[in-house]
């Protein structure tokens, strides 16, 4: 093929690989992926080493996939790497943009996290072994990426192009991206203005909800498991459930709803929220229908774990926790927030997502526009 | 007034309902009552707009605690939305208690606009209280690098990638007295 062909890589760091599933996923598209890409780096689907990434000149990447948050020394140095080799980096899907799941990490010391995980009932070591991120063996000595002292998202490390969220972002959503790119690269379109959110809405994701909304008037919030029955009809937070719609971006559609589960948040905080967890409770606090402190603290009792709900997809980059004097805390004592050796500064104000325009790659009319 | 000896001066947000909290507050003024300077009040329209991200951002930017204060239940110049403020500040409570923030940084006061002397009694109860407290320690702090759960030589690995960085670990922490109070 041309040397003409844009270059494109994919990674993923502290993530579950559904992002690079996601992009996988999409088929036939898939094919057009690689024809109109010279694909360098994507662990995922091909062999290719650090060092291969590391000889290319700078900004030689036109498009980068970043998936995944920042646990390891090695997530870290890789999200250095490929911003200086990066044209346009997309903090993609919701660990690199909010933390998501591996993010709710951060409620817990290094040191229980990593017990958990050699210790659980289901590991098998008698010894109490932990990785150490040196070993010296008669061979030679061995090197494991560190565990940093919290999970930082991508924003928090380096700066970010774009964010383009979800978990994982749409498949309808990705292609549009891809046309995008691929339209960009010809000419024939313009990104959009940097900083932007893309393959998403402003709103939330309520707007692309069918479901039937009247008056929320919540005594008791329930589990999906414990209802009887669900009416398939009504919105699910007047059903008593807690659904993280009112605090969500939209831009998937409103799937989960529509299949008779509850709104996870995926998407990240809406346009304008500075904080997702401070917008669902608002959310969920004003549907509580109770008058006396007692009786409020009674119904807000059934939500069991409120930070588990209000912040499961967007704890490492909330406001309390990405915040500044929390980040100073965290951070100092190992000198994270230090200028990355590459120049690069790192990114400003930690974690406080500034309001940026959103642009609806994929939403019905504007990916026909971009193509 | 023992917990003035560690010399520590709380800083406090004030969220002030216009129609009565913040008029309490004006009364206390012109009637000459006194209450500590710590903290700094900011007139809402009402505490029902008080959005639960107004705490966590005065909280993330330094505060020691937040004060939010309204009319008393059925005295709301917007009929109920004091109700709604009362809802928030309960699950708030909740949450940042899991987040490992003691729940006595935020309190919620009812004062009506002739409740001046309440308004600066209380003001001064919840700076001793939130003085009893301390200074807001962050509790993501790890100075413990126990991380790695190996043997202290292990240190020499940790942030290894940015190891030709000289000084890393001298990041400049201005006016975040906040830091020092960790254990």
């Amino acid at each position: 093929m041309t040397p003409e062909r844009p270059t494109f890589a994919m990674c993923w760091a502290a993530s579950c690989g559904g992002c690079d599933i996601a992009v996988l996923n999409s088929g036939p598209r898939l094919l057009d992926l690689a024809a109109a890409f010279e694909v360098v780096f994507w662990p995922c689907v091909m062999d290719a080493k650090y060092r291969d990434v590391e000889a290319l000149p700078d900004r030689a990447l036109d498009l980068t996939l970043f998936s995944g948050s920042i646990r390891t020394s090695e997530n870290l140095a890789l999200a250095r790497l490929l911003r200086r080799k990066s044209k346009t980096l997309v903090a993609f899907g919701s660990c690199a943009n909010d933390g998501c799941i591996p993010g709710l990490a951060n409620l817990s010391d290094p040191a229980a996290i990593l017990a958990a995980a050699c210790d659980s009932p289901s590991s098998d070591n008698p010894e109490g072994l932990r990785p150490v991120p040196r070993w010296e063996a008669p061979e030679g000595v061995l090197e494991l990426p560190a565990f940093e002292p919290i999970l930082r998202t991508l924003d928090q490390v380096v700066p970010v192009d774009y964010r383009m969220p979800g978990c994982p972002p749409e498949g309808h959503r990705i292609e549009a991206l891809i046309d995008l790119v691929l339209a960009v690269h010809a000419g024939t379109a313009i990104m959009p203005p940097a900083g932007s959110t893309i393959g998403a809405g402003d709103t939330t994701c309520c707007d692309e909800c069918p479901r039937r909304r009247g008056i929320k008037q919540i005594r008791a919030f329930r589990r999906l498991q414990d209802l009887a029955s669900l009416d398939p009809d009504l919105c699910l937070l007047e059903q008593g459930i807690v659904c993280s719609g009112p605090a969500t971006r939209d831009g998937c559609g409103a799937l989960c709803p529509q299949a008779g589960a509850p709104c996870a948040g995926c998407y990240g905080p809406p346009a304008g929220a500075l904080d997702q967890g401070a917008r669902l409770l608002s959310a969920l606090a004003s549907v509580v229908e109770a008058a006396e402190p007692a009786e409020v603290d009674a119904v807000v009792e059934t939500i069991p774990d409120p930070v588990g709900q209000l912040y499961r997809f967007g704890l490492a980059g909330s406001l309390l926790r990405a915040g500044r004097p929390a980040w100073e805390a965290a951070t100092e004592a190992d000198g994270l927030g230090a200028i990355p050796a590459s120049g690069v500064a790192p990114a400003a104000p930690p974690g406080i997502p500034l309001a940026a325009p959103s642009v609806q790659l994929g939403a019905p009319g504007v990916a026909e526009a971009s193509r | 007034m023992s917990a003035t000896d560690t010399g520590f001066e709380p800083t406090l947000i004030g969220f002030t309902c216009n129609w009565c909290s913040y008029r309490a507050a004006d009364l206390a003024g012109t009637a000459r009552i006194k209450y500590p300077p710590n903290v700094r009040l900011i007139r809402l329209m009402c505490s029902g707009r008080l959005d639960p991200v107004f705490v966590l951002k005065a909280l993330a930017d330094g505060a020691d605690g937040v004060l939010i204060t309204g009319c008393w239940p059925g005295d709301c110049h917007y009929l109920v939305q004091n109700r709604y403020a009362l809802r928030r500040f309960v699950l708030l409570r909740r949450t940042l208690a899991a987040l490992g923030i003691e729940p006595g940084r935020v309190k919620l006061v009812w004062a009506s606009a002739a409740e001046g002397l309440r308004l600066a009694t209380e003001i001064g109860t919840f700076i001793e209280e939130v003085r009893a407290l301390g200074p807001l320690a962050w509790p993501t702090a790890r100075r413990d690098r126990s991380m790695a759960a190996g043997p202290p030589e292990d240190e020499a690995g940790v942030g290894e990638t940015e190891g030709a960085e000289p000084g890393g670990t001298a990041v400049s922490t201005p006016a975040v007295e906040l830091v020092e109070a960790v254990p």
